[in-house]
């Protein structure tokens, strides 16, 4: 049931999307949700259970652990998925009043109710807006609380009940760093698609409006 | 069984709900339940395997753990979010009601009865008005009724919504006062506080759909009234149908369809 609701979210998404919304449905699905699911669950599964200090008092791990992933990366990816996924509910909430209205009045009063132009423009343009401020909010919260997207093998950790400054060793360093650079790749990917597909209606409408002024001060 | 069963059942008394109604459907089961299922199980998974105490005594650890976590977090969460869901069955079972009153009508071969088949009873949406209006305020009322004692269960079992890293326990038969230490507090109090945070926007919600709901209910009430003081003729049959007309323009959002099967 998980992530089925964020799936079937996004296919919903699709229908009503322009070119570029659709690539970035197929590279959130594709390189992100998927990658996440299929990979990167599993690197950090046991990450508690594998992350060792040297040393034997008992809470001194856990104090450890806690200070250097205050909230663990993976969690922070999942909420991140979440939340950049959600501004499309916008778009789709506005399709579904037009379709409403069309059907309580009887009549047609759009050329197209999915079609993106007027108000639905502007709830699309706000959506666009939205999921690139989430993107790059979660992207600089990694970078704050991780001090870039590093992952070092070994922290020295001196906090109570650690009785002097202890080495902790954290698993598959490497490997969770390629994922975070991976993680870090496909937001800057969907926060240019965003960008992007934003410019593209802004000159779209901007076109058509002079083209519609200009052909009306011609008659 | 899971939360899947939960999102077949909600997803079918989206229908009949308003368009405030969708919205705390959506925030329940995006920010609510997808959290639960996805990020917060996982968090406090290892909650008694990472438990540890500063002590070898056996039954200690057990002992204190027990103490400190009557119940732990993720399972009053489940049990927060069942209750919640759970006074939309009123409305499920009374729009079942109604449709197999209607299907009842339909096979008697009652002439009132407006409907061509038994497909259209079956896809009909009703009408928040009548006694549906009490079913849906009073599943509204206990929504809110259940997620405010919820809130108040945690801050009173939990002294707050802070996971703290130590804890000092001096239960039978730990030795003297011990020190024991949670595993992922910081995790665990970003966690909580989000989801007081979720729960918090869900009683607004339900209260503004309280709110707007007996707003209706006045309106159209002072409507009815001043009708009837008029005389009926032609033109107030028109007024009446405009007047309809502007009910339904107004609660136009109410065939929203939310990206999920419903």
């Amino acid at each position: 049931m998980s992530w089925g609701i964020l799936r079937d979210l996004l296919s919903g998404v699709n229908k009503y999307s322009t070119g570029v919304g659709k690539i970035w449905v197929a590279v959130v699905f594709m390189l992100r949700l998927l990658v996440y699911v299929a990979a990167a669950e599993n690197i950090w599964k046991y990450e508690r259970d594998e992350f060792e200090c040297n040393i034997k008092q008992p809470g001194c791990e856990n104090v450890c652990f806690d200070h250097f992933f205050p909230v663990s990366h993976i969690r922070l990816w999942a909420l991140q998925l979440i939340m950049v996924s959600t501004p499309s509910l916008l778009v789709i909430f506005h399709v579904a009043y037009r379709e409403n209205r069309e059907k309580h009045h009887n009549q047609k009063l759009y050329r197209n109710p999915g079609e993106i132009d007027g108000g639905l423009l502007c709830t699309y343009l706000i959506s666009l807006i939205l999921k690139t401020g989430f993107e790059i909010v979660f992207l600089v919260l990694f970078y704050k609380l991780y001090n870039g997207f590093k992952i070092p093998h070994l922290m020295k950790c001196d906090i109570r009940p650690c009785p002097s400054t202890v080495d902790c060793y954290i698993s598959k360093a490497t490997e969770k760093m390629i994922f975070l650079y991976f993680l870090v790749g496909t937001s800057c990917l969907c926060i240019i698609l965003n960008l992007t597909e934003f410019s593209y209606l802004i000159f779209k409408y901007s076109l058509k409006c002079f083209l519609k002024r200009y052909t009306k001060e011609q008659q | 069984m899971d939360w899947g069963a939960l999102h077949t059942i909600l997803g079918g008394v989206n229908k009949h709900s308003t368009s405030i109604g969708k919205i705390w459907l959506t925030v329940l089961f995006i920010f609510r339940i997808m959290i639960l299922v996805v990020a917060a199980e996982r968090v406090w998974g290892d909650e008694q395997d990472d438990f540890v105490c500063n002590t070898l005594q056996p039954g200690c650890r057990n002992v204190c753990y027990d103490h400190f976590f009557p119940i732990s977090h993720i399972r009053l969460w489940a049990l927060q979010l069942i209750f919640v869901s759970t006074p939309a069955l009123l409305v499920a079972m009374h729009v079942a009601y109604r449709r197999h009153e209607k299907k009842r009508q339909f096979r008697k071969g009652d002439q009132k009865c407006e409907y061509k088949d038994i497909e259209e009873i079956r896809r009909q949406r009703f009408r928040i008005e009548g006694s549906l209006w009490w079913t849906y305020t009073s599943s509204i009322f206990f929504r809110l009724i259940f997620e405010a004692v919820f809130m108040y269960a945690f801050y009173f079992m939990y002294d707050g919504f802070r996971m703290p890293r130590l804890m000092k326990c001096s239960a039978w038969p730990c030795p003297n006062t011990v020190d024991c230490f949670v595993s992922r507090p910081t995790e665990k109090t970003v966690f909580t506080i989000f989801m007081i945070a979720v729960s918090t926007i869900c009683i607004l919600l339900n209260v503004a759909e309280l709110c707007y709901l007996l707003t209706k209910f006045f309106l159209r009430r002072s409507r009815k009234a001043g009708n009837s003081k008029q005389q009926p003729n032609h033109e107030n049959k028109e007024e009446t149908k405009q007047n309809e007309m502007n009910e339904l323009i107004s609660d136009s959002c109410q065939n929203t369809v939310i990206g999920f099967s419903s």
